[in-house]
């Protein structure tokens, strides 16, 4: 169980970016956080990956505050998250078969596992055919996709998708959209800001609004009103 | 184990993939090794030229020519009890002489006035060399105040020559001390600023690849795992950039060599560099290592505190 208990975030210019946010999201849920830019969707991620800390309150993990984990156990955590960014945020110099096993070899697995899970998740995102491509040499959505055979192939407990359609046309939306609702039926905890208006409407899910930094809304199978 | 054979891959293939920038960085550091081959040439320059000045100041005590050989040689003997003195020569008054007419065979004029004489004008010598240029006055003032030259009360010493040179000597001794700091000084500035670049370099490189570290660094790798591959690419960087140089020095020094040897007392670059290869290569070989690993890891920390 994640819970943002009761958290604030102001940037060292004086910009605040959230404000008493309270938000609990229950294992194997599919989150979807809506909100115009500048809502404060990306900070609320940054957050719960420890990438920024909050000014006031705290993000819990399973009762643990994330924020007072040490470095080693800050490593071990972020292994149980996924992430998807909408800049892919893909390693330029590796293929697609070593930007996946790198994530593996990070978290400890053996050379083995490596070569077989990897073959397999790239199958689950429908792109075996690239598996020796470089990322310069992928489309928008084949880089995406990548990103979501990254983000998954640890098994992680949450996957954490940023905006992950924003660069992509349509109908590799509506794939990216399907894989992680896939994702989410398997019993992963999905968690997606985005301010496309379609992919709220496909997925009725869970939905938390956000404006100017505060929680607006929050409804269980909701439609898009932002 | 595995871990460090994953991270030995994935530095050789950075290295490998990037090779602009590989390139860029093995260049800069060329330079970089290249000052340092050149500051260690130019020591050895500088001590032996400076060594090789240094031999030719020396002192001589003239003795008149009615000195008894046995007090000259109980003045050597205490000469050469002395700190100071690393070397004293008796050149007896026969041998002055045939010195004096092979040095003047060219001029009859004085030789024949010589002949005109029915004996011996010389009187015997010892040369005396110090330790050090600076430790002539001592030596001088020795020499003065001792008896021993003046048995009797009556003086055996004709003259020493320190006292008429001794402004050259005093002056060559303050060139020697200051050409011996001022080296110091250059090739210790020289050393930093090239190593300053070299740094730069890299650290830039890792600037480059500073969104890739903070991907690494939210995937859950460890610091030593996110560091390991760019610390292999430094080294490689001061590997390659090492053995290039060194291949450089050979034609470098092969021509220097021959159009400065005579400019340099009898120093040969080339030669030198051949002979003490094994010790340049290892200077530049560890400099290098040093530089590409410290600068990689000094670099990366700022990117690694996500």
């Amino acid at each position: 169980m994640i819970v943002f208990d009761r958290v604030s975030k102001v940037y060292p210019d004086s910009s605040i970016a959230l404000e008493e946010v309270t938000i609990s999201i229950e294992p194997k849920e599919f989150v979807s956080i809506v909100g115009p830019s500048g809502a404060g969707k990306t900070t609320l991620l940054k957050l719960f990956l420890a990438e920024e800390k909050p000014t006031l309150g705290a993000v819990y993990y399973d009762s643990i505050n994330i924020h007072t984990l040490s470095k080693k156990e800050m490593d071990t955590f972020r292994r149980k998250i996924g992430m998807v960014f909408q800049d892919f945020r893909l390693l330029p110099n590796k293929t697609v078969y070593e930007n996946i096993a790198f994530t593996m070899e990070a978290a400890g697995r053996t050379d083995e596992e490596i070569e077989s899970d990897v073959p397999h998740v790239l199958e689950l995102v429908d792109l075996s055919p690239k598996i020796w491509n470089f990322p310069r040499e992928l489309s928008g959505g084949e880089k995406q996709r990548v990103a979501i055979a990254r983000a998954l192939v640890n098994e992680p407990d949450v996957i954490i998708a940023d905006e992950p359609t924003g660069n992509l046309d349509p109908a590799n939306t509506y794939d990216i959209v399907q894989i992680l609702k896939k994702i989410n039926d398997l019993g992963t905890t999905v968690i997606l800001a985005t301010h496309n208006k379609g992919i709220i409407d496909l997925l009725k899910k869970r939905v938390v609004a956000m404006e100017r930094g505060k929680v607006v809304r929050d409804e269980k199978t909701s439609k898009y009103f932002v | 184990m595995t871990k460090i054979k994953r991270i030995l891959r994935s530095g050789f293939f950075n290295f490998w993939r990037d090779s602009t920038v590989s390139l860029a960085s093995v260049l800069v550091m060329m330079v970089t090794l290249l000052v340092i081959g050149l500051i260690s040439f130019s020591g050895a320059i500088l001590d032996t030229t400076l060594a090789e000045l240094r031999n030719k100041i020396d002192v001589n005590v003239t003795f008149v020519t009615t000195a008894k050989e046995e007090d000259i040689l109980n003045i050597r003997h205490t000469l050469e009890s002395l700190q100071e003195v690393s070397l004293v020569t008796y050149i007896t008054r026969e041998e002055a002489l045939t010195e004096f007419k092979e040095r003047h065979a060219s001029d009859p004029s004085i030789l024949a006035a010589l002949d005109e004489l029915d004996f011996n004008p010389l009187g015997a010598v010892l040369n005396i060399k110090a330790r050090d240029p600076s430790q002539y006055a001592s030596v001088a003032e020795f020499l003065e105040s001792d008896n021993t030259l003046s048995p009797g009360g009556i003086t055996i010493v004709d003259r020493i020559n320190y006292f008429q040179n001794k402004e050259a000597i005093d002056k060559l001794t303050r060139i020697i001390s200051s050409a011996d700091k001022l080296g110091f000084a250059l090739t210790l500035f020289l050393a930093i600023i090239s190593m300053l670049i070299a740094f730069n370099t890299i650290r830039l490189t890792i600037y480059i690849a500073r969104d890739e570290i903070s991907v690494m660094r939210l995937v859950g790798a460890s610091t030593t795992y996110i560091q390991g591959p760019f610390v292999v690419v430094g080294v490689i960087y001061g590997v390659t950039a090492g053995f290039l140089t060194l291949l450089l020095l050979l034609p470098m020094t092969y021509w220097l060599g021959s159009t400065t040897e005579g400019f340099f007392i009898g120093f040969n670059i080339f030669s030198y560099y051949l002979r003490h290869f094994l010790e340049i290569a290892s200077i530049i070989m560890v400099s290098g290592v040093l530089i590409g690993a410290l600068s990689s890891i000094l670099a990366i920390r700022k990117y690694l505190k996500v």
